[in-house]
């Protein structure tokens, strides 16, 4: 087996896993219930030792994705590879791919300790070798202490370990993971995010984590796989994602967003009332500007920017939504045109105001086709 | 939350039922064991241990009422062999036909008792069907006569009857298996057959236990299909209570008999709960 070449880096891993040895590669996955078509025509590249994180909507296929991989779920058509192994012909037990249920399905009738060994008992490793590895497992959980207790004894998050633990210590080449913060309440759930990890650095196993979370996914995920109606919307970094959507759901289901509608003629974009210079064929465009990217131009201050001139309009209030930190304005500009802007709090509230972002933010993005 | 009347309607007509019908019975029964028989045939109320005694002492009581208990071991095992796989493969397997196959075990249960005993007795009679089939294959020249009136027609016929009773709980325990811990067990690496005895099977003896119960206890009790198939030799306990309470003519040793059933039997569904909670993990 081929090792990776360069350890996972966060954070700036790029879009293709090239650069890194690729762990497992599926080819063109279909899946259809009857007549209902859940997956179409998926491909994607999973390099060792990366956290990708599959993020959709209820609905979107994640889950279905995250079975076909597990083997509980056969493609309808298609195939996965496990570099030269054909994985999609081996029953799950065969796989060396673990998984982490969303319930945990931890079984009710053995102990934690049981539920941790059972992956090596039914492999018949040897009663020394058990009980070493589990403890070593338990402890790094930090469950030993409960490790005589029934699952029922335990709360959510300790279960969670358990459940993790136990998919581990297998030493799987994959994990998988469906959805497993979902019960936990919101202190908890930015716990375990920050200790799922460090513990995916620390053990240098491939995860593949399953969201609907678009915030717990931007916070772990070395690359995001977005997922729509069955089909890969777009596969990047989070900050790749963010700053560079490329279709209008993508920058739409990533954080907030403001879609602008517009004619790209003569490399000027119009859009109502608006222009900026662009370097795009002539046609209808769509794009995405982030409302942290339209800033209140404060009275005399000169605010022109290094790329040259900044679009500007007056606005109106509509609406202020306040969160912390920031507060999101949703103004109404001169020509009718909705923005919705981020500012930091605290400032007067002003009703009327001059508005302006940068040409360059404005992220020309696809028309997201449409789809049920 | 509700009222006091409300409750009192729903409460009384059942205990005064219960009180009436059962627990006044039982009563009488229980005096009736201490009680004995006059050679002119009365009942003499005086109370004493003799019916007690004498079940210990006459061998073709408690004889008999082991071989009951050995007829319904047989009758549970056969059933539980029968009722488990089946079980498991409607719950399991069955996938579309799932609520088919349930109607299909369920329906003989409207059938009455009575009929379906006819039924084995017409099969299994010296020229009933079994027998006629094997002559004309000749497979035999001669009926073959242990078939009928044998402690075998009884076991089958009962386990033809109860069948149905060790599989229901059984198979209400199989549902009950959450899947997703049949797929994780799949995706620790464990083979179809380890994941039905490590997972499927330990999850499921609730409803084995409760199955088990079932069989044993009504096959203990039966007394139509000994009477109808079983022939001297297939006996049962209850038979003999029959007869004290009928020709005999001697209620207290029927009723001390019946008594200590009612013990075996009570015991029997105290371990079976116990066995029960001591494997739900719900």
């Amino acid at each position: 087996m081929a090792s990776p070449i360069t350890p996972a880096i966060p954070s700036t891993a790029s879009a293709h896993p090239t650069a890194k040895t690729v762990l497992l590669s599926i080819r063109n996955v279909a899946k259809t219930f009857g007549r209902n078509v859940v997956l179409r025509n998926v491909s994607l590249e999973i390099a060792e030792g990366e956290f990708l994180t599959i993020l959709g909507e209820s609905g979107s296929g994640k889950t279905t994705l995250l079975r076909v991989i597990a083997g509980f779920e056969t493609a309808t058509s298609g195939e996965l590879w496990m570099g030269a192994e054909r994985l999609d012909h081996q029953p799950p037990y065969r796989r060396r791919v673990n998984t982490v249920f969303q319930s945990y399905a931890l079984f009710p009738h053995l102990t934690v300790e049981q539920n941790v060994a059972y992956g090596l008992r039914v492999a018949k490793r040897p009663a020394s070798e058990i009980t070493e590895r589990v403890a070593e497992a338990l402890d790094k959980v930090k469950m030993t202490a409960h490790a005589k207790a029934k699952p029922s004894k335990i709360s959510g998050g300790q279960q969670q370990r358990v459940a993790l633990a136990r998919a581990l210590i297998n030493r799987p080449r994959l994990l998988l993971l469906d959805e497993p913060l979902s019960a936990l309440d919101a202190n908890l759930r930015r716990q375990m995010q920050v200790e799922l990890k460090s513990l995916q650095r620390e053990v240098g196993i491939a995860f593949v984590f399953v969201t609907h979370d678009q915030e717990e996914a931007m916070v772990m995920s070395d690359r995001i796989a977005l997922l729509r109606s069955g089909e890969l919307e777009q596969v990047a970094a989070p900050r790749e994602i963010y700053s560079r959507p490329a279709t209008a759901y993508a920058a739409q289901f990533i954080g907030h967003t403001n879609l602008l509608k517009g004619e790209v003629k003569d490399g000027v974009a119009r859009c109502a009332m608006l222009a900026w210079p662009v370097s795009l064929p002539d046609g209808p465009a769509l794009f995405s500007l982030r409302p942290e990217h339209v800033r209140l131009r404060e009275d005399g201050a000169n605010t022109e920017s290094d790329h040259g001139a900044t679009v500007h309009t007056q606005g109106r209030v509509l609406h202020r939504a306040f969160h912390g930190a920031t507060e999101l304005i949703r103004a109404e500009c001169a020509d009718g045109l909705v923005l919705v802007l981020r500012t930091a709090s605290g400032g007067e509230g002003k009703n009327e105001f001059e508005i302006e972002f940068s040409p360059a933010d404005a992220v020309p993005v696809r028309e997201s086709a449409e789809r049920n | 939350m509700f009222s006091r009347a409300y409750k009192t309607a729903v409460t009384v007509p059942p205990l005064v039922w219960v009180t009436v019908f059962l627990l006044t019975p039982y009563l009488l029964m229980f005096c009736y064991s201490f009680w004995s028989v006059s050679p002119a045939q009365a009942i003499v109320h005086s109370w004493n241990l003799d019916n007690y005694k004498e079940l210990f002492q006459k061998t073709v009581y408690w004889q008999t009422l082991l071989r009951s208990m050995w007829i319904a071991a047989r009758v549970m095992l056969l059933s539980l062999l029968l009722g488990y796989p089946l079980a498991y493969f409607v719950s399991f397997y069955a996938g579309k036909r799932k609520d088919l196959l349930y109607q299909m075990v369920i329906i003989p249960l409207w059938v009455s008792y009575l009929v379906r005993a006819y039924a084995w007795k017409t099969i299994l009679g010296s020229d009933g069907v079994l027998n006629t089939l094997l002559q004309y294959a000749h497979l035999t020249r001669r009926p073959l006569d242990f078939l009928l009136y044998s402690p075998f027609a009884v076991v089958l016929t009962l386990t033809h009857i109860y069948t149905p009773f060790t599989f229901l709980p059984i198979y209400a325990a199989l549902e009950h298996i959450p899947r997703n811990l049949v797929e994780a067990s799949h995706d620790l690496g464990a083979t179809p057959a380890q994941t039905f005895w490590k997972v499927i099977f330990p999850l499921s003896i609730p409803g084995v236990v409760a199955g088990a119960t079932f069989a044993f206890v009504l096959s203990l009790g039966d007394f139509l299909a000994p009477l109808l198939l079983g022939g001297p030799s297939g006996i049962m306990i209850s038979n003999i209570v029959v007869s004290l309470f009928g020709a005999a003519y001697n209620w207290p040793l029927g009723a001390a008999i019946s008594l200590g059933m009612l013990v075996i039997v009570v015991s029997l569904l105290f371990l079976s709960e116990h066995l029960e909670k001591k494997w739900s993990f719900s």
